[in-house]
């Protein structure tokens, strides 16, 4: 367990703080976490307010149910809904609101739909139940993107005819220069997720000071991690010259983990994607490659393209998710937060998983009961 | 959905290892970590290891959180030693 009690060390924590308000400007350094785990963690353990006024942090769009457009929720519900059809799914993206209901709210209906810790175990489902048709909902990025990879490999390996996978998993880098290219929020430094480069690599982050100058801290998920990280980042800013630093050492390494990067790009293929809060951003999502294609749930079950679908119907409720996911509103912010909106009962994606920044902010924020 | 755990890796077989998660034991996939040896700390995501801890890195970071933990505790003796003597 020194694993994570050790890199929760308070007085390392204390010390941290003081560096990074020792050394801040008189203007705040706005930094973006990318990842809803950070959110999570940041809110958790009150480092936003901890920070504040030397850091502003704002939380991003890693949050891979947050962005999952509903027109590909609604395609789920739609398969769990047909006779002999059953969705398999990570847990959180059990009560992800689509147009009109969730894949809980399809149960109700009668559709078919069961939640699995690991993609394996789906495969374990089509196994034990050849008669049905195994649909895996393939959410996540770089980080789950892989273990889903693995999971098709074995299942043509094994010849499996009725399992297949709804791929809507996402890639970080162009979501982050969407952000930054749509000019909607100034970034001083990213606070970069630390397990999708422990599949990417660091490196996969020069982008970001290359391209745009902003400073990039890869970072772990306890609170001494992500301290260490925002100090480096200050650091950064002071020097004057932005480059990324790898602060999840334990973790993460220059080039990532090329068995995982084989085996995504021989699964996959990378494709346009709809992102809730943001739009279609080309080459931002993975399909299942050509000779997968028998797995492939959108070519067995011949779905439509869902760019033409609603990507975030909730937005018509006065839901502001798509803004939270763009850095651009804190979730306070929204009339809904608190009010109509709360984690029991869900508008938007932001409130339903734990790493959603507003479900994050509604459990540990200041407003919190 | 980044969570990812450190764990131990306990037994290996094949590309399956046994591996201690909250006082049980459970099994995991090692297909994107193929290097993993018994002994290892591997970070898991659902279900598969996707890297493998460096271990001197991690050390050396606690190592300088235990020196801080020691000053910090230095610090707070002196200062209650000076109010003392203040009384």
């Amino acid at each position: 367990m020194t694993y994570i009690q050790g890199f929760r060390n308070p007085a390392a924590a204390r010390h941290l703080i003081e560096r990074i308000h020792a050394l801040g400007d008189a203007a705040p350094m706005r930094v973006m976490e990318f990842c809803g785990g950070h959110t999570h963690a940041i809110m958790r353990y009150g480092l936003r307010e901890a920070l504040a006024p030397a850091v502003e942090l704002l939380s991003g769009p890693g949050c891979p149910v947050c962005v999952s457009a509903s027109a590909d929720i609604d395609q789920a519900i739609g398969l769990s809904l047909r006779p002999g059809v059953t969705v398999a799914t990570f847990g959180d993206m059990i009560r992800v609101p689509g147009s009109d209901t969730s894949l809980q709210g399809a149960r109700a209906q009668g559709g078919d739909v069961r939640v699995v810790y690991s993609a394996l175990d789906s495969l374990e489902l089509a196994r034990k139940l050849p008669q049905r048709q195994i649909v895996m909902l393939g959410i996540g990025f770089e980080t789950t993107a892989p273990t889903i990879a693995a999971t098709v490999a074995q299942a043509r390996a094994e010849g499996l005819g009725n399992w297949s996978v709804y791929s809507m998993h996402k890639l970080t880098d162009p979501a982050m220069r969407a952000i930054l290219d749509a000019g909607e929020v100034r970034l001083d430094g990213v606070l970069g997720p630390g397990h999708v480069a422990a599949i990417t690599g660091w490196q996969a982050w020069e982008f970001l000071p290359r391209e745009y100058g902003v400073p990039c801290a890869v970072s772990g998920f306890e609170p001494t991690d992500i301290l260490q990280a925002i100090l480096a980042l200050v650091e950064s800013r002071r020097e004057g010259a932005p480059r990324v630093i790898n602060a999840y050492g334990r973790g993460v390494t220059p080039g990532g983990n090329a068995v995982a990067q084989g085996l995504m790009a021989q699964v996959f293929r990378v494709a346009p994607a709809a992102w809730r809060g943001i739009g279609l951003i080309p080459a931002s999502g993975l399909d299942l490659a050509e000779s997968y294609a028998e797995w492939d749930a959108r070519r067995r079950f011949d779905l439509p393209d869902v760019a033409e679908g609603p990507l975030d119907a909730e937005a018509a409720l006065g839901c502001r998710c798509g803004e939270v996911l763009r850095g651009v509103t804190l979730p306070p912010e929204c009339p809904l937060f608190g009010g109509a909106c709360t984690p029991a009962h869900p508008v938007g994606p932001c409130m339903v998983s734990a790493e959603g920044a507003c479900a994050a902010h509604h459990r540990y924020g200041r407003s919190a009961a | 959905m980044c969570l990812a755990v450190p764990v131990r890796v306990v037994e290996i077989e094949g590309q399956v290892a046994r591996v201690e998660l909250g006082g049980v034991l459970r099994e995991i996939s090692l297909v994107l970590t193929p290097d993993a040896q018994v002994g290892d700390y591997v970070l898991i995501h659902t279900g598969f290891a996707i890297s493998v801890l460096d271990e001197e890195e991690a050390q050396e970071t606690l190592r300088l959180f235990a020196e801080l933990e020691a000053a910090e505790a230095l610090l707070d003796k002196e200062a209650s030693d000076t109010e003392t003597a203040d009384a």
